[in-house]
């Protein structure tokens, strides 16, 4: 006989693949009464702010990954400006009537980071004074956006986010979408002028569309003692069902870092440098959504 | 220099009985005197040692004889009363509180031996909010000041021993703001929260605690009484935890109620001194509070010897859990081999259904 030719198998050949490397169900069953576990004998750690890692990751993060990448289809740009280690302020823009565009960055960063970094956010004080909300927020990570918390976080080196436009970024009406709202006080820039930490603009383009906010009821809004009442096209007329958010196509671009350790901490006392600073700040972000609008062939592709 | 004769209010609480035996066991402290208005229990007592025990009240001038009499050079206030229930209605613990600070002191200025004041206070004066920084350091003040009960008396007191001390710069003051105590033998606010076996907690609010353990407390009064700090320092353990998280760990189910029931209970259990739910201390235990320690550590010199979750585990060994660790560990443990069987006898029958793969692929091979 012959010398035989051995042909190389493929595995499509004979219909029996290589057992593909995810977690059986009953790996995913046994994570969760490992979970359970911690969770009723309280074996888990926080920290000051109320960050309650276990939570986050077991909980939080696996009902948001659906809405990131399957309803959102989130693509990130830029990732390799977001450093590996140490502190860093990342500063977005705000919008999208429900601060959802937070919770995405939150994320991207954790999941496509190649240090799966996560994202400390700076919040409003109505969150935290907002019952479970309040609670949550901190439970994820978050605190309150005041100086002495930003600059705490930036010292232990953690990667901080902060949304300087607020309320007037998440409730402007959809006409004004993608234009920039007036960037608080700059406090953030000072928090990062004192601790050194380098700024990093962030673009959101998506989050706009998810409830094209068309009115704002004022009266009901001061008697719940919100800042603003949504009222969109689907909401409140349609109630719970008003709640699912349009499926856009979101983008989340980081741009170059502005270092600011070489203006040294008492810079932070210099109020033209911060106002030059915010304003540079203000201004890329502004650009780069300008350029993200311009890729985008629509608004649901 | 160390103290020659020290004079320690609110001696016949565990605290302060621990604090008088400690400085009457160091033998170059000359005399120790121990003021309150009950006398000590028995086991108190015991532990008093040397301790000259005066039964008076702060309030009285009676006081001020104590203390130029036997020329006393350092005095350890604390005898601060946290909840109304142990002194008796809200009314007399602020009288206590307050107008006992006011004469102490007064007492104090009168009497040329004294040169350093030790205050027990709280980081209750930093209030707690929605609206207040995660981590309070000294220099910080409250953003809503308290508006009643203990963090305000305790505010009052600071307020007027810092006065004291602009009148008598020549008397060192030491203040310390302590954190929740909490340990096997201390009595304090958490210790009766955590020893019921349903603890109430709001609904939607989570706590962050930081706890010092009683051991701590104890070497940090002491340090402070003999050594030569001066100013304000916060007292801590590292770490923190959630309010819900230490419950669980001590083996209690929470049992979160919505804000206004709080109240009720409150209100209800009050007179009975079981658990002081008053608004202050239910701001508390919505948004919790957690000092910075860099101080204490770098300027008073003492490093706590157990962190939050340290001093909570000491605590825990002492209460019966009514919801033990173990059994919820071993409850885990026989699901996970329960469940390793279920994957076992699933994997087997899937291997058993799935058709054999085909023995070596002929057509692999095929001849040249």
């Amino acid at each position: 006989m012959p010398e035989a030719q051995v042909i190389p198998l493929r595995p499509e050949d004979d219909g029996i693949g290589a057992p593909a490397p995810v977690r059986s169900w009953d790996d995913h069953v046994a994570g969760g009464i490992e979970f359970l576990r911690r969770r009723l004998t309280g074996d888990y750690d926080t920290d000051e702010f109320g960050f309650d890692p276990d939570l986050t990751d077991h909980v939080v993060m696996p009902s948001l990954r659906p809405l990131f990448r399957s309803w959102f289809r989130v693509e990130t740009v830029g990732l390799q400006h977001v450093p590996d280690a140490g502190g860093a302020l990342v500063v977005a823009n705000h919008s999208g009537t429900i601060p959802v565009d937070a919770l995405m960055t939150t994320v991207a960063l954790r999941d496509e980071h190649p240090a799966a970094r996560r994202f400390r956010l700076l919040g409003a004080d109505l969150v935290f004074d907002v019952p479970v909300l309040g609670a949550l927020a901190r439970k994820m990570g978050a605190t309150l956006a005041c100086n002495e918390d930003a600059e705490r976080l930036l010292t232990e080196g953690e990667l901080v986010g902060v949304f300087p436009e607020g309320f007037k970024g998440v409730g402007k009406p959809f006409s004004e979408r993608y234009t920039l709202q007036r960037f608080g006080r700059g406090g953030f820039v000072s928090a990062a002028l004192r601790t050194g930490a380098p700024i990093i603009p962030c673009a959101i383009v998506g989050a706009e569309e998810i409830y094209p906010m068309i009115g704002n009821a004022k009266t009901l809004a001061r008697l719940l003692g919100l800042p603003y009442f949504p009222i969109t096209p689907t909401f409140p007329l349609l109630g719970p069902v008003g709640a699912v958010p349009l499926p856009s196509k979101w983008f989340i671009a980081f741009g170059e870092p502005i270092e600011t350790a070489s203006y040294g901490p008492g810079a932070a006392e210099d109020p033209m440098l911060v106002f030059n600073l915010t304003d540079q700040v203000r201004e890329t972000i502004q650009h780069s959504l300008y350029e993200l609008l311009l890729q985008r062939r629509s608004v649901f592709s | 220099m160390p103290p020659a004769v020290v004079l320690v209010t609110g001696v016949s609480r565990w605290l302060g009985g621990a604090l008088a035996g400690e400085l009457a066991a160091d033998s170059s402290i000359e005399r120790v005197i121990g003021v309150d208005t009950v006398p000590p229990s028995p086991e108190v007592l015991r532990r008093l040692g040397r301790t000259e025990f005066v039964r008076a009240d702060i309030r009285n001038p009676l006081i001020g004889k104590v203390i130029t009499g036997a020329s006393v050079d350092t005095v350890v206030h604390m005898n601060i009363s946290a909840t109304p229930g142990g002194s008796g209605g809200r009314t007399s613990m602020k009288e206590l509180n307050v107008i006992g600070t006011m004469q102490l002191l007064a007492a104090c200025q009168a009497a040329p031996s004294v040169r350093r004041l030790v205050l027990k206070s709280t980081s209750a004066v930093y209030g707690a909010s929605s609206r207040d920084p995660a981590v309070f350091t000294e220099s910080m003040q409250a953003r809503r000041v308290p508006g009643g009960g203990f963090a305000k008396d305790s505010l009052d007191i600071e307020g007027y021993v810092r006065s004291f001390a602009r009148r008598r710069p020549d008397v060192d003051v030491a203040v310390l703001r302590f954190t929740n105590f909490i340990g096997p033998r201390i009595d304090s606010l958490l210790t009766t929260f955590f020893r019921m076996p349903l603890v109430p907690t709001a609904l939607g609010y989570d706590a962050r605690v930081q706890l010092l353990h009683e051991d701590d407390a104890l070497a940090v009064l002491t340090r402070a009484t003999t050594q030569d700090f001066t100013g304000t320092v916060n007292v801590g353990g590292d770490g923190t935890l959630l309010l819900s998280q230490a419950i669980r760990r001590v083996g209690r189910v929470p049992v979160p109620l919505p804000t206004p029931a709080m109240g009720s209970i409150g209100r209800l259990t009050r007179g009975g001194s079981l658990v002081d739910y008053s608004p202050e201390q239910m701001r508390f235990l919505n948004f919790g509070r957690v000092v910075d320690t860099t101080v204490l550590r770098e300027e008073f010199g003492y490093t706590p010897r157990y962190t939050t979750v340290a001093a909570l585990a000491d605590f825990a060994r002492t209460v019966q859990p009514v919801v033990p660790p173990a059994l919820v560990d071993g409850v885990a443990g026989r699901a996970l081999s329960l469940l390793d069987g279920l994957a076992r006898v699933s994997e087997s029958v899937a291997e058993r259904r799935r058709p054999a793969p085909p023995s070596i692929p002929l057509r692999a091979v095929r001849d040249a």
